[in-house]
């Protein structure tokens, strides 16, 4: 009982943050199923997302603005907002003049971007990590109270039910909409879709304001979360991020959400039975594996290579 | 058209204000344990404005600015003149590189201290870089966990050392062999994979093994590193003042000289020389061998080079493998110049900053990427109240390089021969 009682206590952590995996790996994998290129600031994006995040939480504080449901939902906009234009001026400045050149440039480029990001908020903000208030607090617990018990805390909650929103938003967005039509276009045969009169430009912008908007998300939330953030905690979780698209088949938006679950799982399993500090192995050794054994991941489709 | 260019030029200004305004108009500071938000100075601001200004003023008159760039003269005055005969050029080239071989022999006894021990490290970047150069310049393979390959040569000397006793000189070939093997032995699977999932791979290797050193504490020493590695030797002369190991005698002695810290230093500088000199020399003859032209062709078009009989596994690896080896060579003088080492030397961050040297010198040139190396190096050092802007500088400068030169500063040039012109 005991025992079954802590691997569920491991379950819904890493469930957690699994989730939250999730809505970042939908960015890598949306502009990588699109233009083919891996977005390696998005990370950086979603750090920025969450200082964001931070900066109107305390702003509305100062003013003495306390009901919770307004905080969230102004915290949640100024950092989408933020991201989007993030997202969408780092297209425009380091990825849009260097599409189509071969495949290196513009991962270098993105790699720079990534860098000047990281210390653009350095910069500005200082390098320490700053404490993020946990508005909301307590939870839920099962089990005896003399004996281990599983708990799943508001916050926890909160988590999945943002991430199950933003995920059926977005997979009815991609389906019925007319951008989203486009997107799916555009990610087929990018030169046909320019054909037929779709602004090919537009909708990679879209897709990017897209993406940064749900690590803006994804920002507020961990933050939240972990309870701390710096200017390089960016940097790792898009990495897991990339990871989790890469497990689940990049290009494939379900296949994001199913790699970040799995992911987030596998790292709290780690951290619950072997170490903490061996998760970060286990995440990047399974990326690996999954690279060598199957390069298009559980969802992904195959890529032709074209001579 | 008018009314197109104004509309986005307006919302180019906006999107400068809404993504440069929250970060750097506000600063988060914590008091006790309550996080407070002030503004930020008046002057910041100010600059948040102006440049929102510049960007719609950019945007607006942008098609006027870039035909008056187009037509302005062009600001290189050589650019119209024929370039130098091939003959000519490599005398030339040999000649210039001799003379500052010579130079960088003699420098050191006449300058101080703290810049011998700079150019140390810079002789280091050069031979990381050089390294690095064949890996990403020649053969095409992205590869971002580079440091990886440094730390095995700096940990092999460093735990050699610790628990064997062994001098630097055996640990320096060691080092660079193991190295080599791990590239060997990570190469193998992972060449298979395209570009960018091949960066992604060696990125996820290089946090492993930084991870790994972090951890392994009974070992490694975990975050607290291993110290008292010791100094090369000169054919068994310590450059200590007093001698620690049984049978060594001192170089001050042995010479009759008064003894003095320097010397240690300025030989630690002589061996970094000859080591990044040769190599520059390995590197260069590789190059003009069949396996520096099948690297090139590979990266060029695999394809075409596959179905000529190159094999692609051999190729890469080979490649891979030398590059390691040379990090292996890198990490060993990097140990013995610090006397002490961490995982915390090791982070992605120097593989970045290896990588920008090698994308700003020019992909696959040499002579640019041993200048980016000095230049990366030491402009830093002589710009002291800038160098907190160092990282921010190299992430521009990365991806401006990217936008407007590809090649690089000093892009490579194949040897080739020319046709006379008919008379």
């Amino acid at each position: 009982m005991q025992d079954l009682l802590y691997f569920f206590q491991q379950l819904i952590n890493g469930l957690t943050i699994g989730s939250t995996y999730a809505l970042i790996a939908i960015g890598y994998t949306m502009v990588y199923g699109i233009i083919g290129m891996i977005n390696f600031a998005h990370g950086e994006i979603y750090m920025i997302g969450a200082y964001t995040a931070l900066i109107a939480i305390t702003g509305l504080a100062a003013l003495g603005i306390a009901w919770l449901p307004v905080i969230l939902i102004v915290a949640l906009v100024c950092a989408m907002i933020v991201s989007s234009s993030m997202g969408w001026a780092v297209e425009r400045v380091a990825y849009r003049p260097v599409r189509g050149r071969h495949r290196l440039i513009p991962l270098i480029s993105a790699i720079g971007m990534s860098i000047f990001l990281q210390n653009y908020v350095h910069l500005a903000q200082g390098s320490r990590n700053i404490g993020f208030p946990a508005l909301i607090e307590g939870g839920f617990r099962f089990g005896s109270a003399d004996s281990f018990q599983t708990s799943i805390s508001y916050m926890q909650i909160t988590i999945f039910i943002t991430t199950l929103v933003c995920m059926t938003l977005l997979s009815l967005f991609i389906s019925r909409s007319r951008i989203g039509r486009a997107c799916r276009a555009v990610s087929q045969d990018l030169g046909m879709a320019n054909l037929l009169g779709i602004d090919t430009n537009r909708i990679i912008s879209a897709t990017f304001i897209i993406g940064a908007a749900l690590a803006a998300v994804a920002g507020l939330l961990l933050g939240m979360y972990y309870g701390s953030i710096d200017p390089l905690f960016g940097f790792i979780a898009g990495l897991k991020a990339f990871t989790a698209a890469v497990l689940g088949g990049i290009g494939s938006i379900p296949g994001a959400m199913l790699g970040g679950l799995i992911l987030g799982v596998a790292e709290s399993m780690t951290s619950g039975y072997l170490s903490g500090e061996y998760k970060d192995v286990v995440s990047f050794g399974l990326l690996i594996l999954i690279l060598l054994f199957k390069p298009t991941g559980l969802l992904g489709k195959p890529e032709v290579e074209k001579i | 058209m008018a009314a197109h260019n104004l509309k986005h030029a307006l919302f180019c200004a906006i999107v400068t204000l809404v993504i440069a305004y929250p970060i750097l108009g506000f600063n988060l500071t914590s008091s006790g344990t309550n996080i407070v938000l002030e503004g930020a100075k008046t002057h910041t601001i100010g600059l948040v404005l102006l440049a929102a200004v510049a960007v719609f003023l950019f945007q607006l008159f942008r098609d006027n600015i870039t035909g008056l760039l187009g037509k302005a003269p062009a600001l290189n005055p050589l650019a119209n003149r024929q370039p130098m005969e091939q003959s000519k050029r490599l005398k030339l080239e040999s000649t210039l590189l001799t003379l500052i071989i010579v130079g960088a022999l003699f420098w050191p006894f006449f300058v101080s201290r703290g810049s011998v021990d700079l150019a140390t490290l810079v002789l280091i970047y050069v031979m990381l870089a050089l390294g690095l150069n064949v890996v990403v310049g020649l053969a095409g393979l992205l590869d971002l966990g580079y440091v990886a390959f440094y730390a095995v040569g700096a940990y092999t000397f460093a735990l050699l050392s610790q628990y064997y006793g062994v001098s630097f000189w055996f640990a320096l070939p060691l080092g660079a062999l193991l190295a080599a093997l791990f590239g060997l032995v990570l190469g193998f699977p992972v060449l298979r994979l395209r570009g960018d999932y091949l960066a992604i791979v060696t990125l996820g290797f290089g946090e492993i093994i930084r991870i790994l050193l972090n951890n392994m504490t009974n070992l490694t020493g975990g975050p607290n590193g291993i110290g008292g590695i010791p100094d090369p030797t000169l054919f068994g002369m310590e450059f200590g003042r007093r001698v620690k190991e049984e049978g060594n005698t001192s170089f001050h002695e042995t010479f009759g000289i008064a003894y003095s810290s320097e010397h240690k230093i300025i030989f630690l500088y002589l061996i970094a020389l000859v080591l990044a000199v040769i190599t520059a020399l390995v590197i260069r003859r590789l190059m003009r061998m069949p396996v520096g032209r099948a690297w090139e062709a590979l990266r060029e078009d695999e394809i075409a080079a596959r179905s000529l009989g190159l094999s692609r596994t051999a190729v890469k690896l080979s490649a891979f493998t030398i590059g390691a080896f040379f990090a292996g060579f890198a990490g060993t003088v990097f140990a013995s110049k610090q006397g002490f080492i961490s995982p915390e030397s090791f982070v992605f961050l120097e593989s970045a900053i290896i990588l920008a040297i090698v994308v700003l010198g020019g992909m696959g040139s040499q002579m640019g990427v041993i200048l980016a190396a000095i230049a990366v190096t030491i402009l830093p050092e002589l710009a002291r109240e800038f160098s907190e802007y160092r990282m921010l500088i190299f992430g521009a400068a990365m991806v401006l390089m990217m936008v407007w030169r590809p090649q690089g500063l000093l892009p490579m040039r194949r040897i080739h021969i020319e046709l006379k012109a008919q008379e």
